[in-house]
């Protein structure tokens, strides 16, 4: 048997490290090539990493939420065969290295992240916590170490192993006897309280909760922590707000949606509000920018690229449309649809999520008023546009009934001056109020 | 002849951890194959604690013998003569007992519907090995597997044991003739056990130990009896002080060993007929087939890693006992066993235990169960303790039992007098743990056990006034 060691391949667009996300194998599994070993997640995307060889895994390096180098031993496994070991490990080395964009794309396969560990063959055992997740683990030692420590419940062993068999965790139930103690009759009345009401003898049906769930904050929900605190912490934001008569947008996306072609998308507002962006940006270049802060340089856009930001079962993702100025209102429209789909649905490439110059997110579904975007680093503004509905204007001395919508827009104040975003959205609102002009 | 079987749970090892997961696995209706290549009962049984509690017992009474048959006698008794000790005869009744455990354990699996197969099972994959026995090889893949391979002695590679003039414990248990002279490398409570017994059976101990002081694990308090013990019948102790190696002189019935040992940097030397280096223990993980199952070690990388189900990284693969971890301890692998088999047969169990008793069996006997006071305070606890000495227990002074200068020692929470640990030191004071265990089990307060009536006169009536005296209001003491 040889020994495959492998490594974090280089997965390009300047990634240097992953964070261990889930493991889809167990020391001493086997696997066959291309078998899902582990996901990673970088800056960019959560990838899942398939195997290049098959063969048994005989070490792990790493527990969910560690941060791996790239280049760094991520597992071994023991190959079927002599000299595999620096036949495979040379072969990779090279694939590695060789152009690490399409490359990427074949080792990266992104699938949805938490597909739940198979438990396995639990026939006679009653697997609840798996071995291998390491928190659990950590419990081993103390539990062994000889003594009650002041925050075990107290409990004889018979009414320990009642409470195991009946599923109670004890801790919930409160203890009726000295210093506490659970006895028989307080889990009797548990039980027969559906586990509502703690102890014998509750004094109030209004008990104080008092637990607290510690979350671990660790894959995508820390990325977004990380670059949330980027963000606010590096970006002076101001915040503009403005409200856009829509009624005229609304009649149109009614007409094209009524007479578009049964292969077309149908039309949210979304597709118009990109395509007017990308329509004024050209006037407005220092919004459709990147900033490289720690050099002092922004580069601006003449590509509009935007990102939309879209909320998936995993958090937040910012899955980009390229080249919306290249785009007509049905192309805008479905390639919003496939990239916020690919997000949702887990199946993102990376290049899907890489490379926006601007970010649209959409606050208002369950609707709101308006609110302040968080820009995301390194772009230098950001648009959040909240739920239309149907107000009571006045126009021209007279009350009527328009269609309405709200506008956020949050500028990094350092490259963007309020005048040049404030000149963004007025020149937007005039587009969305006069319809006609984004396709001028 | 070859065979090939197939089982729901196979236990490698039949110590006092395999034997009794065996036992309970098929007890519980699971089809059950026990691997042992030595006779049932493991170290413990074979060359272990109940050996030496024999040999123990022996020399207790070879002592009192020698009391009585001084000029003056002893409580009034005297026999007159010499006592003598035929060690070759001692170690066959002492092998006698081990051969009915033996016998006991083996039927026991025969009577539950456990399978023993006398053999080397050898792992090729998590869950199937070979079994070379002595006339085939058997194939057997299981469904569940239970890792109870044990520990064994830990030799000092410039000095291994010969089981002739240096011994480890198993050869210590099988003298045919009571040494003069012994030097025991390693303090520790498997050479002071057999430290003691020697030593009443007449033979000059000298025992050396690398740390500050013997039996490390308990705290200076608990050691002190066994201490003086030790210096009133002449063994001498030498702390701080590191084997370096061991040479032979003499020839013939004279041959002797002599070892040398370092202390403060400077040289010594001690020659003496036997040596018996109890260091420490290491768990079994080599020549089985580990390294082919792709079991996750623990921290150390010694032990096999467990959670508190004793699962191992392999679903269906268990470990307990001494390979899976501290403390090495019979009981503690006999609980874990009894657990897995339920686990397996779909049980909802955990090792949940409060307290794993821990007991020495030196002359006084020492017993810790839970917290000793340092380690309850390190923990933030507010303790209150109370220590009742067995010179004011009238069933032990008839025992002589207080001459050791024994004591129980009791530690609670202040605040709410839940009793955190016990540690008691004395002559028959195993016996006792009993009741310490169960009522850090049951999460006892003090006033639980004050409220419990202790039979008069017994020695368990130390622990009720021991309670008291923690409580503030002991009867038998001021």
């Amino acid at each position: 048997m040889g020994n495959f060691v492998f490594k974090l391949p280089d997965i390009g667009e300047g990634v240097v490290e992953g964070e261990v996300v889930q493991w889809h194998v167990s020391l001493g599994d086997k696997v066959a090539e291309d078998d899902s070993i582990v996901d990673v997640m970088t800056d960019k995307a959560t990838v899942t990493i398939p195997s290049p060889v098959a063969g048994v895994v005989s070490s792990l390096s790493g527990d969910v939420g560690d941060m791996i180098a790239v280049g760094s031993t991520l597992l071994e496994i023991d190959v079927e065969g002599s000299g595999a070991k620096s036949e495979s490990e040379k072969e990779t080395t090279e694939s590695e290295k060789a152009e690490p964009g399409s490359k990427a794309e074949e080792i990266l396969e992104p699938e949805p992240i938490p597909e739940p560990e198979p438990i396995p063959e639990p026939k006679s055992s009653i697997d609840r916590e798996p071995v291998n997740e390491p928190e659990k683990q950590d419990l081993e030692v103390p539990s062994k170490v000889q003594s009650p420590s002041s925050r075990s419940v107290l409990a004889s062993p018979a009414v320990r192993k009642r409470a195991r068999e009946a599923e109670v965790d004890l801790g919930s139930v409160r203890g009726s006897g000295p210093a506490g103690r659970v006895r028989h009759a307080d889990l009797d009345a548990f039980i027969a309280a559906g586990g509502a009401i703690s102890g014998a003898a509750p004094t109030s049906y209004h008990e104080k909760r008092t637990e607290v769930t510690p979350v671990k904050v660790v894959g995508l929900r820390r990325k977004i922590s990380e670059q949330m605190t980027i963000s606010k912490s590096r970006i002076p934001h101001f915040s503009y707000f403005e409200e856009v008569d829509i009624t005229e947008l609304e009649s149109l996306r009614k007409i094209l949606n009524a007479t578009k072609d049964d292969n077309q998308p149908k039309l949210t507002y979304l597709p118009f509000i990109m395509l007017a962006l990308s329509k004024i940006m050209p006037d407005h270049p220092e919004c459709n920018a990147l900033f490289d802060d720690d050099n002092g340089v922004v580069n601006r856009h003449s590509a509009v690229n935007l990102g939309i930001a879209t909320q998936t079962d995993r958090g937040l993702y910012v899955p980009v449309v390229k080249h919306v100025e290249s785009m007509d209102i049905w192309k805008a429209a479905s390639e919003m649809q496939r990239v916020s789909g690919s997000a949702r649905s887990g199946s993102a490439s990376l290049d899907e999520l890489t490379g926006s110059t601007f970010t649209i997110t959409s606050l208002g579904r369950e609707g709101g008023l308006g609110a302040t975007p968080i820009i995301n680093h390194p772009e230098v503004s950001i648009l959040g546009i909240h739920k239309a509905r149907e107000m009571p204007v006045v126009v021209d001395g007279q009350i009527l009934v328009r269609r309405i919508m709200n506008l956020s827009s949050a500028f990094d104040h350092r490259v963007v001056d309020g005048a040049d975003g404030a000149s963004l959205i007025q020149h937007l609102k005039r587009m969305l109020e006069n319809p006609a002009l984004i396709f001028m | 002849m070859n065979e090939s079987l197939k089982c729901q749970v196979l236990v490698v090892g039949a110590g006092p951890g395999g034997y009794v997961a065996g036992i309970r696995a098929a007890q519980l209706g699971l089809k059950t194959i026990v691997v042992e290549s030595d006779k049932a009962g493991g170290t413990c049984l074979i060359r272990g604690c109940i050996p030496s509690k024999a040999i123990i017992h022996a020399a207790d009474r070879f002592d009192s013998l020698r009391k009585h048959s001084t000029e003056e006698g002893h409580m009034g008794l005297s026999v007159s003569g010499e006592p003598e000790v035929n060690m070759s005869a001692l170690v066959s009744w002492k092998d006698s007992i081990v051969e009915r455990l033996n016998k006991g354990v083996e039927g026991l699996l025969k009577a539950a519907g456990a399978d023993l197969i006398k053999g080397w099972a050898k792992f090729d994959g998590p869950k199937s090995c070979n079994v070379r026995t002595s006339d085939a090889e058997i194939r057997i893949e299981a469904e569940n597997v239970i890792l109870a391979t044990g520990s064994s002695h830990i030799d000092l590679p410039f000095m291994p044991c010969d089981e002739e003039f240096i011994l480890s414990s198993t050869g210590a248990l099988d003298l045919d003739k009571l040494p003069k002279s012994i030097a025991i490398v390693g303090g520790g409570y498997i050479g002071l056990e057999i430290g003691c017994a020697l030593a009443k059976l007449g033979t000059d101990v000298t025992i050396i130990e690398g740390m500050g002081s013997i039996l490390e694990i308990m705290d200076k308090e608990i050691r002190r009896p066994l201490e003086l013990w030790l210096k009133k019948h002449g063994v001498a102790v030498h702390t701080d002080s590191l084997a370096r190696g061991a040479e032979m002189k003499g020839k013939g019935a004279s041959r002797k060993v002599e070892l040398y040992f370092e202390r403060d940097g400077e040289d010594h030397k001690v020659k003496v007929d036997k040596i018996l280096v109890t260091v420490g223990r290491k768990p079994n993980t080599k020549g089985w087939g580990l390294e082919n199952m792709g079991l996750r070690m623990d921290s150390s990388g010694r032990f096999i890693r467990i959670d508190r189900k004793c699962r191992t990284s392999i679903p269906g693969v268990y470990a307990i006992g001494d390979v899976s971890g501290e403390p090495m301890l019979a009981h503690k692998a006999s609980a874990e066993g009894e657990m897995v088999a339920e686990i397996i047969a779909g049980h909802k169990r955990e090792f949940d235990n409060v307290a794993i008793p821990a007991i020495v069996f030196t002359e006084p006997e020492i017993v810790s169960v839970g917290l000793t006071p340092n380690e309850a305070k390190e923990r933030g606890e507010e303790v209150i303790v109370g220590k009742f000495p067995l010179a004011a227990n009238g069933r032990a002074l008839s025992l002589e039992a207080e001459k050791t200068g024994g004591f129980i020692r009791v530690t609670a929470r202040e605040s709410d007098h839940v009793i955190l640990g016990i540690q008691a030191v004395g002559s028959h004071i195993a016996e006792l743990h009993g009741e310490f265990v169960l009522a850090l089990e049951m999460g006892s307060l003090l006033e639980d056990i004050a409220g419990t009536i202790h039979a008069h006169p017994t020695m368990s009536e130390a622990f009720h006034e021991g309670v008291l005296k923690t409580l503030g209001h002991a009867i038998h003491i001021s």
